[in-house]
């Protein structure tokens, strides 16, 4: 069969492909109320949440497939044949690396987590299928009040703040994922910085899918409160598997005045896995976003980070990069939605579309009547690698405000041979030559990134790059 | 021969169409050479053929460098050797600084990683002698340039690779008269016993700062005159239609 053959390639190819033997203590498979009551019961949650979840059930159940992006037709079949809890046999978040089971231990110590947090963290918070695993915040922003916890323990320890955000940037009644995500959310973090803190370095969190058949519905709530700063980064693999898996995160952030936040996420998916996330900001007066999204991988990506900006002068930033390959289907952009005065926003989008690989743009400009003087830019740009390689994109405006100055500018380039063989000349060997086109063509996202993240990402473009030409 | 560049009776075409025909051509170590001739005798076509570029079919002949043939190696291998092309047009490759590219080229000219500090002495050392601003280093790669200041990039890369052999296509055509003479003291800087050079123009003007040893002048896909510096004065003088008719009387 040739997709097996494809497969086998491909594992060859995907480095995090390796899986763990390890026995789950819990696993419920089938999307129905009863998955979803134990998923809540296992978890000890109040009776509002398990409502809330039954609820959210009912509306997916309701809600029609998108039907205006990638083909999903085949996941549509498969609903009931995903795992949506897997509790991994670990005692919730441990808060030192010797508490994590042995074996999942190693797995993060393969990926490099641990030794990037002794070097560049402020907080990393880990998760293994459904649970988080470990979660530990420096003790100097615990005394200043900062909460970077699993969002279980977010529900548990901090109930009201929770109750007061949760669900209400993205309600379950936003998009059938959304709805799916609200059901059977499992892991994920809360994160909290108090007026006036400024968080230095990065929290990170670190989601690893080891289940055949799994699905990930990681939900995170992030609140960054007066005046405060934080940047968080979230990092994604799975092993690879002939069967395809499912990831529909949900993620809340909540800026208010004068805050600053990021929002930082390389995923880098087995081409088998459906990618299907919500993310979105709320910007008060004077803050700040940016969501910076980095997606590698997958069999369909549907991502559209956006950004309300709720508050005079609120600004927001999405940087985006996709890379796809034969057979997978990425359909990502982002949505800037001008609610106030003075907001404005910027979107970068850049595209790489290799063999026969479908990148796709689509994004929103929303300027509403009283948003005078808003400004917004859109830049998307794709790169075509092969002949065969396809893009499209579907730039939506909606402006409801004279004053509003709005940008857009679209390029689709190839390769160039030109290119090629200037580099050629100069000894760089045409793989190579081909790999640096292309991190310069990204350049423009990947200065914003740390530069740990910069260094891994261009390693990451420069594998999908081997054997592409010649 | 080792300790020279040879071209033996090259024919090449280009989408069907016949270029080169039988070029005949040494350049040694220790000299400089320049090319000339009239528009479409097919002096850019033979730069870019002992550089390498895969749009030109090599239907007969050979390119030797250092007596080792060359004629199907990669353009990177060729480089690898020793071998520059400074191009009449340099490419724009937007997204990557000028010292990162530098770096990664002249890692791959030692074959090693060079150590951060000889890396710096010779951008340094080249900067300075093209009297440049080292904001250049930061810039994207020709993107943006004025046509002088790609000119200009080309030697920068030139000075910090230092070649065995380079070969300078048209590199004088759009620079004023500053720039031309900054262009020739980096050039002139790299002359000595271990660097050759052919330097293509079609006029003159360049060859009054970069002296060559020996002048060639191609028509028609083909060397037809070989001769010392006073050649290149004498088609300053005359054109170069008296030389056509002595070709086609020969």
């Amino acid at each position: 069969m040739p997709e097996n053959l494809d497969l086998k390639h491909i594992a060859d190819d995907y480095r995090w492909g390796f899986r763990d033997e390890i026995e789950p203590e819990l696993a419920l498979k089938g999307l129905t109320p009863e998955t979803v009551k134990k998923i809540s019961e296992a978890k000890g949650e109040p009776a509002w949440m398990t409502d809330f979840r039954l609820k959210a059930l009912e509306i997916f159940l309701k809600m029609p497939m998108p039907k205006w992006g990638p083909d999903l037709s085949e996941l549509e079949k498969k609903f009931d044949d995903f795992y949506y809890y897997v509790k991994p046999p670990a005692k919730g978040p441990a808060e030192s690396w010797d508490e994590v089971p042995e074996e999942i231990k190693k797995t993060y110590e393969r990926l490099g987590i641990p030794e990037a947090e002794r070097k560049v963290l402020a907080g990393v918070g880990a998760q293994y299928d459904s649970e988080v695993v470990y979660h530990k915040v420096k003790e100097e922003l615990e005394r200043q009040g900062v909460i970077f916890v699993s969002i279980e323990e977010g529900l548990k320890e901090y109930e009201e703040l929770f109750k007061r955000y949760f669900a209400k940037i993205v309600p379950p009644t936003d998009n059938k994922f959304a709805a799916l995500n609200s059901a059977v959310w499992s892991g994920g973090s809360f994160v909290y910085v108090p007026p006036g803190v400024e968080v230095e370095v990065p929290l990170q969190a670190y989601f690893r899918v080891n289940t055949a058949g799994f699905g990930q519905f990681e939900r995170t709530l992030i609140i960054v409160d007066e005046g405060a700063r934080v940047h968080y980064i979230e990092g994604c693999t799975a092993p690879l598997y002939t069967t395809d898996a499912l990831h529909t995160g949900v993620i809340e952030i909540y800026v208010h005045k004068n805050a600053h936040s990021r929002y930082t996420t390389i995923q880098n998916w087995p081409i088998n896995m459906y990618n299907l996330v919500t993310q979105r900001a709320i910007v008060e007066e004077g803050g700040y976003h940016m969501w910076l999204d980095g997606n590698l991988g997958s069999k369909v990506t549907m991502k559209y980070p956006s950004s309300i900006l709720k508050g005079r002068g609120a600004r927001s930033e999405v940087l985006s990069i996709a890379f796809a390959k034969t057979g997978q289907h990425l359909d990502t952009g982002a949505k800037l939605i001008h609610q106030a005065e003075d907001t404005s926003g910027r979107i970068v989008s850049k595209s790489i579309s290799k063999g026969e690989g479908r990148a796709s743009y689509r994004g929103l400009v929303k300027v509403s009547p009283r948003a005078d003087r808003a400004k917004a830019n859109v830049e998307c740009d794709a790169l075509l690698i092969d002949p065969e390689s396809k893009t499209d994109t579907y730039p939506y405006m909606e402006i409801e405000n004279e004053t509003a100055q709005i940008g857009h500018e679209a390029t689709v380039s190839r390769l160039a041979d030109d290119q090629i063989f200037y580099l050629e000349t100069r000894g760089l060997p045409e793989d190579e030559a081909a790999a640096l086109i292309v991190r310069g063509f990204l350049e423009p996202v990947t200065k914003e990134l740390p530069l740990e993240f910069a260094v891994e990402l261009n390693r990451l473009i420069e594998l999908e790059m081997e054997g592409s030409v010649g | 021969m080792a300790n020279r560049l040879e071209i033996q009776d090259l024919w090449v075409s280009h989408e069907g169409k016949k270029i080169l025909r039988g070029v005949n051509l040494t350049v040694p170590l220790g000299e400089v050479h320049a090319l000339m001739g009239p528009n479409g005798a097919g002096k850019s076509t033979l730069g870019k053929v002992i550089a390498g570029d895969p749009n030109y079919q090599v239907e007969k002949g050979r390119i030797l460098l250092d007596g080792e043939e060359i004629t199907e190696l990669e353009p990177d291998e060729r480089a690898r050797k020793g071998l520059f092309l400074a191009f009449q047009y340099p490419v724009e490759v937007p997204g990557v600084q000028v010292a990162n590219f530098l770096r990664l080229a002249l890692k791959e000219r030692l074959g090693k990683e060079p150590p951060i500090t000889e890396f710096y002495a010779r951008l340094k050392e080249a900067i300075d002698l093209l009297a440049w601003d080292e904001e250049v280093l930061s810039r994207y790669l020709n993107e943006g340039f004025s046509g002088g200041e790609k000119k200009k990039n080309e030697i920068l890369q030139l000075l910090v690779l230092k070649p065995r052999y380079a070969i300078l296509d048209e590199t004088d055509s759009g620079l004023d008269i500053d720039a031309l003479k900054t262009v020739a003291r980096g050039v002139n800087s790299m002359r000595g016993p271990d660097f050759a050079a052919l330097v293509i123009t079609h006029y003159q003007r360049l060859l009054n700062y970069i002296v060559p040893d020996v002048v060639h002048v191609m028509m028609d896909g083909r060397v037809v005159k070989t001769g010392g510096p006073e050649l290149a004065l004498e088609l300053e003088k005359r054109g170069y239609d008296w030389l056509k008719e002595e070709v086609a009387g020969a």
